[in-house]
């Protein structure tokens, strides 16, 4: 594939589009933003890019709640052509906002059975916006965004990032099929209670991936820790390479470069 | 039309966030019988169930906007209609608390435009919180709970227990009715009396120069006329106390100004002509070059009275309100980053010690962090840098600063409006709330003031300013529009009378966008109402540049156009409402003389037991609420959106310590960085102001040079906060604040380039007494940073590294920590050697530059033995250090003196013990000296000079007591 095409979807209280440009345009896409408004004119659009980015924010204020609105907007304008996208094998990254319109518009977890939204993002049980850093241990070795096996270390920077089920069986059933791209744990890879889960998920869940493994959607940050000096510590350490979060990009592109 | 009721509940296996802290809240006041409150959200939606707008509201379509939008599936369940009380229970109150007509409602706003997506448009959207308290509660408790707890008085309604709502608010449109407010034949009591009875807190000389102008016009003036000259001479706006002309008796010897600002502050940039310093003193921000092709602007506001009212709203607002100024610099910058500084009372204080018409300083500090946090991170803006200060005195008048940084092309830098230019009005809607804003903000508060002046509250959106920011942007890079700058304090008074001054406007009131109708044509020219601001097109490019507002639907509406004529003309549907002479309005205000005295105090040193060991001391000090860590108030801003944070404003191997500055990298395609950082403290100024200043200046420097910002290029911001300045000793303090301005700008090398000032901060009680806020100078900082690979923060980074301490301490207690946990305040404060403060500032800059240290803290409240124990607790690693070795004065030889003197310019820095040499080179002839080692144990511990362990603790204790204070 000669040029690999990443989309960055803006919106209105979007806010972390250009960082995330900027880390797919380092991973090597040619990345854009554009608003939702020029997709929504021309739904083919769309149709031009092998990456599409939903990225963090607070579209439309959180207003409801957050991710809300724009997922109404997604269902109600723009279901049929991000159905074909991802039935064209494409690529779709949520990011903590992202992250709330996939599963609100009912795109996360994806492909299970139910027919009603079972899971949802709520407020943190500490009950306001958090800013802290967090490990991640990735629970799957399908999805495409993820190196299996590999913690990593991210920011969080959400109020509303606990993402629960309706009931234990829909919980479980994210287990089993392979839902939960990603856990919150501490240093040494175990599940604990706050701050180590920073907002009370079940089961520690920080991200989800739907049955292809192209879909992922998570609340920590990627965008923010593509570089040495974005690590909270870094003037500690040794070790000077890259950020944790690069590599959901750079495989992004490897894996366009090698499946278009 | 039809009015749905929709109400949403949590369901019971999810926690109710809202009314679990509604209840914590509700335990705090002392009301003990509630036993559990549980929280709903409430719409209510105006359709036309017949189907003539769009698709038909029938209750088919009520269910899926129940179920589908406004209800989550997963953990919550609605009502459609109004559910009484959970059967069963005797004892609930019912409360709402609905938005007062008029008040801008976002949610609402979002509502109608999804079910718009839905598919059928609504007319109007309401929205409210219902709370069901469970418990036998009184009338009165109940009451107090609306009050002190669900609703603000100045925005909100309550409704307890009654089954009905407020009346839709459908407002008459308005008629034109020109009023004149006549002021020739008044006389100078008649005068007085209009500007007291219009709240245009205009004194008798301003309003005889008012009636002189009008009398030579031979007319009366309109209220609007009256209403801008207000606004345009407000305090506010344009700073006349510091631009006075000042008799100041000092000590006795008689100094004379005649332009205060004029002959300290802005002197000082003028003589040190920096070719970096772009734009000072002269646009909405200070403007200096970052590299080669952008430049840095700067600005910090205060809302002080706002946020004593509303303390949500009041800080959102103030975040709001000056990211735009940046946004409105030259042709406009793009935000990179907030900070934010906060003067409260004491958040432990009794009830029943708050005087009426105050707010619990919990309360507002709750209220102005949330209110920050929303604004700020909905923005996308990263804040960065602040502080928070705690004294009594601010119980009535808390302070809320709040900073933005915005970059911008380095040829964008100025504005270059003509006649001929279009006015457009861009963004949010034009309203009611806060008018009188600039003039409001210039009086005395009274207990009364929370009635009087609830129209002033501003009410803000911060995603109308996002979406706005966006476009603008885009209209920018295109070069689109001349000129730009926002509407702030007095609206589009100050706006387009502003961009206007040299050219002339006409305006045409009637096409400003409204909210709602029924404002007349004054009120829609002085509206403070939030995030709009005013460009000037070129006609050949309006159609262009609407095309990028229609894109994303922001709104932009011509108004009227720039002439040549020095005239502002405003209109209402064609007929003339005003016509004023910009020289007038811009340039009439008659100038000030004021008195001012300054006499020094007459202080003394308490005598203090000498004690064995100072470890309890030292732990009661990091427990002090200004020492403590703010990490409660941090965490909840987002310091890292935008991907630039290079150094955070939490540092060390748990991420917790504190850092001095902050560092952002604002390009990605750059390494150059920018440090930012901020000097402040109000007890020295109780002994003296002048030293005060310094103390900030140096504190902020320090700051700065502590995470590896460049010597010579550091651009200063000075903000004001004082009492009431027509009180000759208030007003001396704030002089010789200045005078020190000069002196340290001067001295260091660093030029003011924007400042604010917030006078008057005083309250009168009901019983007469006045509260005056300590007078507060809030020093900010940026520098460049060269090479952000090169940055330093404050925690100890390897065992056996070696610890200097660079500059020298002296006997300096005053005004510190260490006497104010004693109850004294002493008479040493601590003073900044103008000749070696620089030296020492600009070595440690190149200290980093060659890599010759790993971390450097600086010595400030609480003096040493705080800043050893928060490097040793931020980067988990043990301390030993040595009075022995520490530099001092010949008159500073008692333990607690070296332990806890505040003296200025002073640095903790670990070296590399292979770099020792070359660094002991680099401070050849500086007061320095190594005071200790970084450990593998876990403490600290501190011999005094004569061998003799006086503080020995361990870092988890150190931490705990630092921590626990402020973690809500």
């Amino acid at each position: 594939m000669a040029q690999i095409k990443a989309v960055v979807l803006r919106a209105a209280g979007i806010n972390c589009d250009m960082e995330t440009e900027y880390a797919l345009e380092a991973s090597g896409a040619k990345a854009e933003r554009v608003h939702i408004n020029r997709m929504i004119e021309d739904r083919k659009l769309l149709s031009q890019y092998q990456i599409l980015v939903f990225p963090g924010g607070f579209s439309y204020g959180d207003d409801v709640a957050a991710g809300k609105i724009l997922a109404n907007q997604v269902i109600h304008h723009l279901a049929g052509a991000v159905q074909k996208f991802i039935d064209d094998g494409k690529l779709v990254l949520g990011i903590c906002n992202g992250f709330q319109v996939l599963v609100k518009a009912g795109i996360l977890p994806g492909n299970s059975s139910a027919k009603e939204q079972a899971v949802t993002i709520t407020y943190n049980d500490s009950g306001k916006f958090e800013d802290r850093w967090t490990y991640l241990a990735p629970q799957t070795d399908r999805c495409v965004f993820i190196d299996p096996g590999q913690q990593i270390y991210l920011p969080i920077a959400h109020g509303e990032g606990k993402v629960v089920t309706t009931d234990e069986a829909t919980l479980e059933k994210l287990r089993s099929d392979g839902h939960i791209a990603f856990k919150y744990v501490d240093k040494d890879g175990r599940e604990g209670p706050y701050p180590v889960n920073p907002n009370g998920s079940m089961d520690s869940i920080a991200g989800l991936t739907d049955s292809t493994g192209r879909v992922l959607g998570l609340m920590p940050h990627p965008e923010r820790h593509i570089r040495h000096t974005q690590h909270p510590h870094w003037s500690r350490l040794k070790d000077k390479k890259g950020g944790d979060g690069m590599t959901m990009f750079t495989n992004a592109v490897k894996y366009v470069k090698e499946n278009f | 039309m039809r009015q749905w009721r929709f109400e949403v509940f949590n369901r019971a296996s999810f926690p109710d966030v809202d009314g679990s802290r509604v209840l914590d809240e509700i335990k705090e006041l002392g009301i003990e019988s509630v036993e559990a409150v549980q929280s709903a959200r409430v719409f209510l939606i105006e359709a036309d169930p017949s189907g003539v707008l769009g698709g038909c509201f029938d209750n088919k379509f009520a269910e899926r906007v129940a179920k589908d939008l406004l209800a989550d599936p997963v953990c919550e369940e609605y009502y459609i209609g109004r559910s009484g009380a959970p059967a069963g229970l005797a004892k609930a109150t019912l409360i709402e608390v609905h938005l007062k007509s008029g008040v801008t409602d976002p949610v609402a706003e979002s509502v109608m435009a999804a079910i718009a997506d839905m598919g059928i448009t609504v007319s109007n959207v309401r929205t409210a919180r219902k709370y069901i308290l469970l418990g036998g509660i009184s009338k009165s408790q109940s009451d107090t709970i609306a009050k002190k707890i669900l609703a603000n008085d100045c925005i909100e309604d309550v409704i307890i227990g009654s089954e009905t709502e407020p009346p839709s608010p459908h407002l008459k449109p308005y008629e034109l009715k020109i009023i004149h407010w006549p002021v020739c034949e008044l006389d100078d009591e008649g005068l007085i009396a209009l500007s007291k009875a219009k709240d245009l807190f205009l004194n008798l000389t301003e309003m005889q120069t008012i009636q002189k102008h009008y009398r030579e016009l031979g007319r009366e003036p309109t209220d609007v006329e009256l209403e801008s000259l207000a606004q345009t001479w407000s305090e506010h706006c344009v700073h006349k106390t510091l631009k006075s002309s000042v008799d100041m008796k000092i000590n006795g010897e008689q100094i004379h100004f005649d332009n205060l600002l004029k002959e300290t502050v802005f002197k000082a940039t003028q003589e040190l002509n920096k070719d970096w310093c772009i734009s000072v003193f002269a646009d909405n921000a200070g403007v200096i070059e970052f590299d080669e092709d952008t430049a840095i602007c700067f600005k910090v506001e205060t809302h002080n009275r706002p946020s004593a009212l509303d303390p949500y709203g009041g800080a959102a607002t103030g975040i709001g309100g000056v990211i735009r100024d940046p946004m409105g610099t030259g042709l406009g910058s793009r935000p990179i980053a907030n900070t934010d500084i906060f003067c409260f009372g004491l958040p432990d204080k009794k009830l029943e010690e708050i005087p009426k018409g105050v707010l619990h300083p919990r309360r507002i500090m709750k209220g102005v962090v949330a209110g920050v946090r929303d604004y700020g991170n909905r923005m996308g803006i990263p804040t960065v840098n602040g502080a928070v200060y705690f004294d009594d005195r601010y119980l009535a008048n808390p302070l809320v600063y709040c900073g933005n940084i915005g970059i911008m092309d380095k040829n964008k830098c100025f504005k270059h409006p003509q006649s001929g230019n279009l006015v457009i009005v861009v963004g949010g809607r034009t309203g009611r709330d806060g008018i009188h804003g600039a003039t409001f903000s210039s009086g005395e508060i009274t207990h009364e003031y929370e009635t009087i002046f609830s129209h002033a509250v501003q009410i803000g959106n911060a995603i109308t300013e996002k979406t706005m920011l966006d476009v603008l942007i885009q209209a920018n890079e295109a070069g689109l529009y001349e000129a730009i700058t926002d509407c702030g304090a007095g609206g589009l008074s100050s706006s387009v009378g502003e961009m206007g001054k040299d050219l002339g406007a006409e305006i045409d009131l009637e096409k400003v966008p409204l909210k709602y109708a029924g404002l007349n044509y004054a009120e829609i020219w002085i509206s403070e109402a939030q995030e709009r601001m005013v460009i000037a097109v070129k006609p050949e490019n309006l159609k262009a540049i609407k095309k990028i507002f229609d894109d994303e639907n922001v709104e932009s509406t011509v108004i009227g156009k720039f002439t040549d004529d020095k005239k502002l003309i405003l209109r209402y549907n064609g007929q003339q409402v005003a016509e004023m002479d910009m020289d007038f309005l811009h340039r009439g205000v008659p100038k000030y003389s004021r008195k001012a005295i300054w006499e020094s105090q007459q202080l003394s040193e308490p005598s203090m037991e000498a004690m064995d060991d100072y470890g309890d001391v030292l732990l009661q000090i990091l427990s002090c609420y200004n020492v403590a860590s703010k990490e409660w108030v941090i965490r909840q801003y987002d310091h890292e959106v935008q991907g630039s944070s290079v150094v955070k404003p939490l540092t060390g191997v748990d991420n917790d310590g504190p850092s001095d500055g902050a560092v952002i990298r604002p390009r990605f395609d750059s390494d150059k960085g920018l440090a930012i950082s901020c000097g402040m403290n109000p007890l020295y100024g109780d002994i003296d102001p002048y030293w005060m200043a310094l103390a900030g200046i140096d504190e902020a420097v320090r700051n700065l040079m502590c995470v590896g910002g460049r010597f010579d290029r550091i651009a200063l911001l000075d903000n004001f906060c004082w009492g009431n300045c027509t009180k000759p000793e208030t007003f001396g303090a704030l002089v010789r604040a200045s005078q020190a301005c000069y002196d340290g700008a001067i001295a260091f090398g660093t030029p003011f380039i924007s400042g604010k000032d917030s006078l008057n901060n005083e309250f009168s009680c009901e019983d007469g007494t006045q509260i005056s806020i300590p007078s507060t100078l809030l020093i900010s900082a940026i520098s460049v940073v060269d090479d952000i690979n090169k940055c330093v923060t404050m925690d100890a980074k390897g065992v056996s590294n070696l610890l200097f301490v660079v500059g020298e301490t002296k006997n300096e207690l005053g005004g510190s920590h260490y006497y104010k946990i004693h109850g004294q305040i002493g008479a040493n404060v601590p003073k900044v050697d103008l000749e070696t403060a620089p030296k020492i500032a600009e070595r440690m800059a190149e200290a980093t530059a060659q890599g010759l240290i790993v971390s450097c803290h600086d010595c400030s409240e609480g003096g040493l033995a705080v800043a050893l124990a928060e490097m040793a607790f931020a980067g988990g690693l043990g301390i030993e250090a040595d009075l022995r070795g520490l530099p001092k004065s010949d008159d500073c030889q008692r333990v607690d003196t070296q332990l806890f003197s505040e003296s200025t310019s002073r640095y903790i820095v670990e070296v590399e013990p292979e770099k020792y040499d070359a660094f002991g080179k680099l401070m050849l002839n500086l007061p320095f000296g190594q005071i200790g080692k970084v450990t593998d144990k876990k403490s600290l511990t501190i011999k005094a000079q004569d061998g003799k362990t006086v503080i020995d603790l361990d870092l988890d204790s150190m931490k705990q007591a630092w921590l626990k204070p402020l973690a809500w």
